[in-house]
Formats: C-alpha cells, sequence, structure tokens
C-alpha cells in the first residue's frame, strides 16, 4: 500500500519566552481533506501553535513539515507560498480597502507581471487582473458576500468581517487552513452559516483544516479528530468520543 | 479590468491632459511681462511642489510610513541634475540652451536625477524600513540631515551654491538655471513630467502594487499572512518614491540661478521642506493623489499670497502684523482645513473628470444623511 504523506507534520514543536513553555513537544498529523480540532482552556498556547506554524514565531525545539517540505525557519510570506493560511482571532481585515480588493490582495502571489507592466499597462497587466477580479467575485459568492464587493471591509457587520477574512485566506491557494475561533463572537445562526460554509470549502477545495475553537458542542459536531492541550502541553489527542470521556480534559475544562 | 467604462475614464483623462499641455504651449508662446515674471515661474513651482507632495503621499498615505527626510532627495535630484547638465556643458555637448542637444542633456539628467535618488532611497531604505513609527521618522529626519551636510563638504558644491566661491553663477550661465524667458520657453517641459510623473504614480497605486501597500498600511501582519513580502514592498515604493523626489529636485534646479543646501532642509523660512512637504501630503489627504496635488497648489498660493499680494496692505492693521508671521498663518489655515476635514481636502478618494456628473448627488446625499443625523 502506497505510504500517505500527511499534510501537515510537527514534531516536538515548541517555544519558550523566557521560562515560560507556551507550547511544548507539540506533535500532529493531518492528512488531505482532514478537520481537526484544536482546544484547550484560555491561555493553553492554541494561537500560539498557529503562530509557529505560520513563522510569525520561530520554535526554539521541534520541526514541522507540510508534505514533508521542512518549513522551520521561514518567513512567514514564504510560507503562505509553501501552502499555509490562517485567519486570526482578533479579525484583522484590510480595513480601509474595499471587500475585493482585500481578497485580491490575497492572490498577489499569483499575480506575475512586474513593474514595467504595471506602470505601462501592459497585455499582461489586464488580463491577469481580469482573471483576478473573476476569480475573488467567485470565492465572495461562497460567503455570500458578492453583492458587498465594494464596500469597505471596515463596514461590514461583525460576522461577515469573519467571513472575509476566510475568503482572503482561501485566496492564497492553500493546502492547510488554519483557523482561530472562526466562530467567536457570533450568534447560532450566524455560526450555522459558518460551519455550512466550512463544510462547503473543505469539499470545494479539498484542503486539510485545522481549526481552534472553544464551543466544545461545536467542535465535536464538525471535527473528525480532535486534539487537546493545556499549559502548552497536548493532554489528549483521538476521536471525538474518546475526548468528552477523557477524565483529563474533563478536569482541565472544569477544573478540581 | 478593462470595460468600456475605464476606456471612456482614459479618453477623457487624456484630452483633458491634451487640453492642458495646449494652453501650456499657448503661454508659453505669448510674450507678455506679468506672464514672464510671474505666471511662469509660478508654475515651475508648483511643478515640483506637486511632485513632491505625491510621491511623499506614496509612501506617507498609500504605504503608512513616516519620512521625514523627503527633500534629502530632492537635494540630490537637484545637484545631480545641476552637474550633470554642466559636465554636458564643459563637454561641449551645447552652448546655447535650445535645440536638439541641449533638449537632449535635459532629458538626461532629469532622469539621471531621478536614477541616483531612487539608488539612494535603496540603499536608506533597505536598513531604515526594518523600523517602524517614531523610529522610522527618526531615522528619516537624521538622513535629511546628513545629505545636505555631505553636500556641503563636496568640494564643488557647497553651501555658497554650486560654484566654488561667492557666485554659484557656473549654473545659471552654463547650466540647467534658467532665466525667465528660457524658464516661459521651457515651461512645457515642467508640465509635461509633472504629467508623466503623476500617470505613473496613478499606475502604481492603481494596480496590484497599490493594493499591496494599503494593505501593509492596514495590517502588516495580516498582509504577510497573505503571503506579502513585507519588507520587499516597502523598499520598492521607497525607492519608486525617491526617483520622483529626484525628478522634483531637477526641475527645482531648472528654475533656480543658485543651488544652496538651505533650501533643502528638515525646516526653513520657505515652504519648500521636508516638513512642509508632509503638511501638504496631511492637508491634501493621506491616500490621495489628487489630493496632493490640490494642496501643494494651495499651499503655494497662500505662500505666494501672503508674500507678494497687495492686498495685505489693505488689511487691518493687525492683520497686517499676523502676515508678516507667514507661518502664523500656515499654522492657522492648517488647523482650519484639520478641523473641517480631519482627513484632508480629498480624504482617500481621487478627484476624477468623469465623477463631476455625480456630484450633485453626492452633495445630496451628503446633507441627506446629515439630516438623518440629525433627526437620530
Ligand atoms: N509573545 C509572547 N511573549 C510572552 N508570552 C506569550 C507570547 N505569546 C503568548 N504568550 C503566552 O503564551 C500562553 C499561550 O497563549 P495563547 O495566546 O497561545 O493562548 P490561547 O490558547 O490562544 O488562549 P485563548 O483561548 O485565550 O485565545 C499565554 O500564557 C501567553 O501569555
Ligand atoms: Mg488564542
Amino acid at each position: 500500500m502506497e505510504e500517505r504523506v500527511p499534510v501537515l507534520r510537527t514534531q516536538h514543536l515548541g517555544i519558550a519566552f523566557g521560562g515560560l513553555h507556551a507550547v511544548e513537544d507539540f506533535n500532529i498529523e493531518i492528512y488531505k481533506g482532514e478537520l481537526v480540532g484544536l482546544i484547550g482552556p484560555n491561555g493553553a498556547g492554541k494561537t500560539t501553535v498557529f503562530n509557529l506554524l505560520t513563522g510569525v514565531y520561530k520554535p526554539t525545539e521541534g520541526t514541522f513539515y507540510l508534505n514533508n517540505e521542512l518549513l522551520n525557519g521561514k518567513k512567514t510570506h514564504q510560507i503562505v507560498e509553501a501552502g499555509i493560511a490562517r485567519t486570526f482571532q482578533n479579525i484583522r481585515l484590510f480595513g480601509n480597502m474595499k471587500v475585493i480588493d482585500n481578497v485580491k490582495t490575497a492572490f498577489s502571489k499569483d499575480i506575475k507581471y512586474g513593474l514595467c507592466s504595471a506602470l505601462f499597462r501592459s497585455k499582461a497587466y489586464w488580463k491577469t487582473e481580469r482573471e483576478i477580479h473573476e476569480r475573488a467575485m467567485e470565492l465572495l459568492k461562497i460567503f455570500h458576500l458578492e453583492e458587498k464587493a465594494d464596500y469597505l471591509a471596515s463596514s461590514l457587520p461583525y460576522g461577515e468581517q469573519r467571513k472575509l477574512e476566510i475568503a482572503r485566506a482561501l485566496a492564497t491557494d492553500m493546502k492547510l487552513l488554519l483557523l482561530d475561533e472562526p466562530a467567536a463572537g457570533m450568534n447560532p445562526t450566524e455560526t450555522a452559516e459558518l460551519l455550512e460554509c466550512i463544510k462547503v470549502i473543505r469539499e470545494q477545495f479539498g484542503i486539510a483544516i485545522l481549526l481552534i475553537e472553544h464551543d466544545m458542542s461545536l467542535v465535536m459536531n464538525v471535527c473528525e479528530k480532535i486534539q487537546v492541550i493545556n499549559f502548552g502541553k497536548t493532554i489528549a489527542a483521538g476521536l471525538p468520543d474518546e475526548i468528552v470521556n477523557n477524565p483529563e480534559v474533563i478536569e482541565a475544562y472544569l477544573g478540581r | 479590468m478593462k470595460t468600456n467604462k475605464t476606456a471612456i475614464r482614459y479618453a477623457i483623462n487624456t484630452i483633458a491632459l491634451v487640453i492642458l499641455m495646449i494652453i501650456t504651449f499657448v503661454i508659453g508662446g505669448v510674450d507678455n511681462n506679468t506672464i514672464k515674471l510671474k505666471i511662469v515661474p509660478s508654475v515651475w513651482q508648483c511643478c515640483y511642489l506637486i511632485i513632491m507632495a505625491a510621491s511623499l503621499n506614496l509612501v506617507l498615505g498609500f504605504l503608512g510610513q513616516l519620512s521625514l527626510g523627503h527633500c534629502g532627495f530632492m537635494a540630490v535630484g537637484a545637484y545631480t541634475a545641476a552637474l550633470v547638465s554642466l559636465a554636458f556643458q564643459r563637454a561641449g555637448v551645447y552652448d546655447e540652451k535650445k535645440g536638439a542637444a541641449f533638449m537632449l542633456v535635459m532629458i538626461v539628467s532629469i532622469l539621471a536625477a531621478g536614477i541616483l535618488s531612487a539608488v539612494l532611497g535603496l540603499l536608506v531604505g533597505i536598513p531604515a524600513l526594518r523600523l517602524k513609527g517614531d523610529y522610522l521618522a527618526i531615522i528619516t529626519l537624521g538622513f535629511g540631515m546628513i545629505i545636505v551636510n555631505l553636500i556641503n563638504n563636496i568640494p564643488f558644491c557647497g553651501q555658497q551654491g554650486l560654484s566654488q566661491g561667492t557666485a554659484s553663477s557656473a549654473l545659471y550661465a552654463n547650466g540647467l538655471g534658467f532665466s525667465n524667458d528660457e524658464k516661459k520657453g521651457y515651461m512645457y517641459v515642467a508640465v509635461l513630467a509633472v504629467i508623466l510623473c503623476m500617470a505613473l504614480m496613478f499606475m502604481f497605486v492603481r494596480s496590484k502594487f497599490g493594493r499591496i501597500i494599503c494593505a501593509i498600511r492596514d495590517n502588516e501582519i495580516a498582509a504577510s499572512a497573505s503571503g506579502i513580502d513585507v519588507s520587499y514592498y516597502k523598499v520598492l515604493t521607497f525607492v519608486f518614491s525617491a526617483f520622483f523626489a529626484g525628478i522634483a529636485g531637477a526641475l527645482y534646479s531648472c528654475c533656480n540661478a543658485a543651488l544652496a543646501t538651505t533650501s533643502f532642509a528638515f525646516t526653513n523660512g520657505s515652504i519648500l521642506n521636508s516638513v512642509f512637504i508632509v503638511v501638504m501630503v496631511v492637508v491634501g489627504g493621506m491616500g490621495s493623489l489628487t489630493g496632493s496635488i490640490v494642496a501643494a497648489i494651495g499651499m503655494f498660493l497662500l505662500n505666494y499670497a501672503i508674500k507678494n499680494g497687495t492686498w495685505v496692505a489693505a488689511l487691518p492693521g493687525f492683520l497686517q502684523n499676523v502676515f508678516t508671521y507667514p507661518m502664523l498663518v500656515y499654522s492657522i489655515a492648517l488647523i482650519i482645513v484639520i478641523m473641517f476635514r480631519p482627513h484632508g481636502i480629498l480624504g482617500t478618494s481621487e478627484f476624477a473628470l468623469c465623477d463631476i456628473p455625480k456630484w450633485p448627488r453626492m452633495v445630496a446625499s451628503h446633507f441627506h444623511k446629515s439630516d438623518k443625523e440629525a433627526e437620530g
């Protein structure tokens, strides 16, 4: 049987800020098409894992691979080029730009025309811009944002800003998508809509998704695998059923 | 995308620019003392102020980085253009300031000014743009001062002007420094330079480059998480902007009889200094190139009115006293603009000829909105 290569593989990944081990010995394997949940109490180190995987912080120990390509020490934009995209816990949009330009910006690595082409409006410029516009509109349609394409990003309501952030991440044409509490601050209907979107994305793009979420029930519903961390250490990993019944997890969430 | 609408916009703008060039030629051909002594020098000054303000806007308004040494690049451009033209003159490429040979020398000098300035922008930008905010402001401020001192200490430049000794007549008599008649004759060069520079800057901001640098301004972390090499585009924009500052410097050296480094200082008594260029960008609107044009012309006219206006004498005594301190008037004007338009005259929007038919509707909707706000 052919051996499957995991999209993401981390080995003993960790980082210490001074004496504080924010993440320690983090091991995970995610395969194509999988939706994996990463949960843990506040301050457990979940966002720090994302920051390590996207090159915001350099790991002080361990390694991580995307399709067997070592990504340690790469800069954020190089990691994006390799195929990891993310959203942020506190939304980070390009607020003073149009909704569609937010998405177009993330297509930049696909835009091959150079400075001269742009300054003198070559054929390549017009062709690429037209293609990019169409692709951006298609992405916005998935999130029902196509009618607001010309709005300023900062003028969108909260739920749509979250969606736009995901749309922008998708534009980078990634293999692994990291979502940091995408449902935070949403009401139940918005959350349900978002879950629909996530499912659509997974099917349509065939990517792996790693999802941070506080809402246990949400994670249990959508994720095939779950990894729980507390104080930077993995305390459990496995199928949702195993996780809910794990005494250590219950203790971490409910306290002693 | 290229649609019919864009095609129409391009056509209308091209026609408007052609008309502008025709007007310039006509004015340049008229023999009239008011035109020669007042209007033509004013046009030259407006030209380099516009290029300065717009090019700084790329860095300050679009990229969101505060640079306080923009006039340093202008100084490099001015001295480069002057020296290159003098070198050609000494090499015997031209005797009189007319004809094809001189035209070529002028173009070469202007381009050389832009290129050297851009090279300097690269050298300064690579280390400087690793810093942010206040630190970047301070380092660019330092750069402006260093440049002035460097030029002062180059033997053939110096504080007293371009030639050694007391006068800087060399530039005036033989190089790019134009007499009033020559300024009038070559006014179209300045206007054409502005049109070309502005067109290039527009193309820059209306392309992936513009999107990328605005994204960096809005959120650097999100920009790099969208696959953008932030430092590369920062340096690129800085270099691009320095190129145009160099060209503005070349225009400056054309319309001045003497070059002295004090003209390019951080602050000085005139409106050409790094601080005032920043003020122009802020007043016009950070992120609006047409706003920079409006602000540069406005600031020039204000300066001109204070310095040369006969109407000042007609004012009551205490106001005349105020007007003897031009800086005071500028600050008052600045405060008034910022009070009513906190984001500058044009904010981040651009003036476009094609939008003029939409204006009545925009004004109406503006009042409609404020009515609603008053009710609610
Ligand atoms: N740059 C940093 N310097 C020092 N400590 C840090 C830094 N970044 C994170 N930490 C620490 O690492 C720990 C984990 O933080 P992290 O943001 O990853 O938690 P989290 O699991 O995402 O929590 P939340 O659910 O609140 O988002 C915290 O104790 C935090 O204070
Ligand atoms: Mg977090």
